[in-house]
């Protein structure tokens, strides 16, 4: 038998444009899978020449999923370059309108994207095994996920104005205060959306246990873990210190998220638009991490908002207080963050503060130059712009969310791959769980390759020499 | 009465489109029910039916050689294409672009970005698709229904996928159309 290749493309219900080179040896065994990010737009160069005040409307624009991170990332990456930092209602009011992202973001993954791999099953029909089979299998349920997503979204709406790119965060601070009656109708939701939630986290559970053996033989490795954190160590998505732990939970670095160009890095790779960060002084590829909902769950000994804490402590047992190196996990800690999201929903909305009419810094000192992170729902995100006096940009660089996952993805893909697919009894099922292992990490391509975002899937037999043998294609 | 199949897919954009369609909330129970939808970015069928579909649905513009072979078999497998969103309809913003060379953007993002190592170069497997000029989808292949705004709201969408699934061509006009 001859070497053979495997192409799964369009990787589905994952954000963007991907796909998957599987190569297969004589014996017919995966010899190495390739993860291949597979759009190039090219932000960091065409923003040049912008003025800097416009970048929380247009960056939004790399990605229709987490707009709101962009839009945040980019006025705090403002407010630096402007010098002119936010008043506390200001900050708070950003605080609630990425809860409300971060809310729709991982609700619609769990239910809408990984979900109907959970509860429909890997080897479901391919034809209805997505939200609409979701739908005729359990609406109840389905209209639930719905409605959380919608509770979220209309987070955004009240504030910006706009469920999709909305237009709120300006440099200094954001362009509305909030009424009592918004906040009031915000607040009558938040029970709802956390028993929806619950539901989810119940369902995750169950699903763990009763596929325990997939959990702990579905991409299962070692790698550090970073995110924001709290001055205690705490789950922080909005604003903080970045912090950095090797595989065994041990602190490496704990830094202010503007001097991240001593820490980290990034290496490209040949077959990939999408890059390659890493730790510096660990090199790559020893320098890996892993970001998102694992990584930060790894991180974070503590949440601030009591019923995800509880969660988090039972996630923390998982192992032994050790970070947890499951990549079906990411599911799971997704939830336990959604929890902490809309918890964090209400105490912002129960803050005094939260009404003021304080919203903007008028005052600025021109400094140039700014670099603004947040944690969008996939990892953490940086925007880092240098303009001159008049605010013209002069150059930007974008570190996104999912690429900081790309090695984990690409290992998750070659590991899963090697450990279900064997000879060339390849079904369709097997391939999705190969799909599975990417979408664990709720991937943004478009995020990722704002420079660079396209995942689509179709099995291609090669022959050694490259000519075609066989073609698998979903449709 | 078949139900109409719809199928969708997403190139250079953001996918804000795809998330303002699921913006129409519990409304989407709705269009399944009068409606097939086929292959999506956000179901499991890859490719639209060769058999063909009724409604072709692209969101994007149209920026590499494997965005180009999406819009032709788009085109090729269904009656009636739909251009959602400014991207799709104009180019959008990621047809800035178009304002410096490909070679330009290339060597920015891959090996002059702070952030880049040594190992930058630009990313050139036979796997990956090429860059081209940023265009509309209308400057590939014919469109048959444009419909912008970044994206374009909720409502709109509705109408539109509900205007198609009964078999008539949507009009898109005064409210219909967002401008922002």
């Amino acid at each position: 038998m001859v070497a053979q290749k495997i192409t799964i493309e369009p990787v589905t219900r994952i954000e963007g444009h991907a796909k998957v080179t599987i190569h297969l040896d004589e014996k017919g065994d995966v010899s190495r899978a390739y993860l291949h990010v597979n759009e190039f737009r090219g932000f960091e160069k065409f923003c040049e020449g912008r003025l800097a005040f416009e970048m929380p409307n247009i960056t939004p624009r790399i990605c229709g999923i987490c707009p709101v991170s962009h839009h945040l990332a980019s006025a705090k990456a403002c407010d630096e370059l402007y010098g002119c930092p936010p008043p506390r209602p200001a900050a708070l009011l950003r605080e609630l309108m990425h809860m409300g992202q971060v809310t729709q973001s991982h609700g619609m993954h769990f239910f809408e994207l990984a979900g109907p791999d959970l509860l429909l099953g890997f080897d479901a029909d391919p034809a209805t095994r997505n939200v609409v089979g979701l739908i005729g299998a359990n609406p109840e349920l389905a209209l639930k996920a719905v409605n959380l997503r919608k509770f979220g979204q209309e987070i955004i709406a009240t504030l910006g104005g706009r469920r999709v790119h909305p237009n709120y965060a300006i440099p200094g601070g954001v362009n509305k205060a909030l009424t009592a009656a918004e906040r009031d109708h915000i607040l009558a939701g938040v029970d709802e959306a956390i028993s929806t939630v619950k539901v989810g986290l119940q369902i995750m559970k169950d699903w763990a246990t009763s596929h325990q053996e997939d959990v702990d033989k579905f991409a299962v490795f070692p790698t550090g873990y970073f995110g924001l954190v709290t001055p205690e160590n705490g789950l922080e998505l909005y604003d903080g210190k970045i912090r950095l732990i090797d595989r065994d939970g041990k602190q490496l670095e704990c830094f202010e998220p503007r001097n991240y160009l001593d820490h980290i890095a990034e290496h490209v790779e040949n077959w990939s638009y999408l890059k390659f960060p890493y730790y510096k002084k660990l090199g790559y590829p020893d320098g890996v991490y892993r970001v998102g909902p694992l990584g930060r769950l790894n991180i974070s000994d503590k949440i601030d908002t009591p019923q995800a804490h509880a969660e988090l402590k039972l996630w923390k047992q998982i192992n032994n207080g050790k970070p947890v190196e499951n990549t079906l996990y990411y599911h799971y800690a997704r939830l336990i963050e959604n929890l902490f999201a809309v918890e964090k929903v209400a105490v912002l909305l129960h803050d005094p503060d939260i009404l003021s009419t304080d919203i903007l810094n008028t005052r600025r000192d021109f400094k140039g130059v700014g670099v603004g992170v947040v944690e969008a729902p996939r990892g953490t995100l940086i925007h880092h712009y240098w303009a001159k006096e008049n605010g013209q940009l002069e150059k930007v660089n974008l570190i996104v969310s999912t690429g900081h996952n790309n090695w984990a993805m690409s290992n998750s893909v070659d590991s899963v791959a090697k450990t279900y697919i064997s000879g060339h009894e390849v079904t369709e099922g097997l391939l999705n769980r190969v799909e599975a292992a990417i979408r664990a990490h709720d991937p943004c391509l478009s995020c990722s390759t704002h420079a660079v975002g396209q995942m689509p899937l179709e099995l291609e037999l090669l022959e050694a020499d490259g000519s075609p043998f066989r073609i698998i294609r979903r449709d | 009465m078949t139900k109409p199949k719809i199928a969708s897919d997403w190139m250079a954009g953001c996918a804000g489109c795809h998330m303002s369609l699921l913006d129409i909330d519990e409304r989407i129970v709705t269009i399944a029910q009068v409606a097939d939808l086929r292959s999506t970015p956000i179901t499991d069928l890859k490719q639209p039916d060769e058999s063909g579909v009724d409604v072709g649905i692209l969101e994007g513009g149209i920026n590499n050689t494997a965005n180009e072979e999406v819009a032709h078999t788009m085109r090729k497998r269904c009656k009636l294409l739909v251009a959602l969103g400014d991207c799709a309809v104009f180019g959008g913003v990621p047809a800035m672009r178009n304002f410096f060379t490909i070679e330009e953007s290339l060597r920015r993002a891959y090996i002059e970005t702070e952030s880049t190592d040594e190992s930058g170069q630009i990313p050139n497997d036979p796997e990956l698709a090429v860059p081209t000029r940023v265009r509309a989808v209308s400057e590939v292949v014919p469109v048959d229904i444009n419909v912008p705004g970044c994206p374009p709201d909720a409502d709109t969408i509705f109408y539109v996928l509900a205007e198609l699934a009964n078999g008539r061509i949507p009009e898109l006009k005064d409210d219909k159309l967002s401008w922002y």
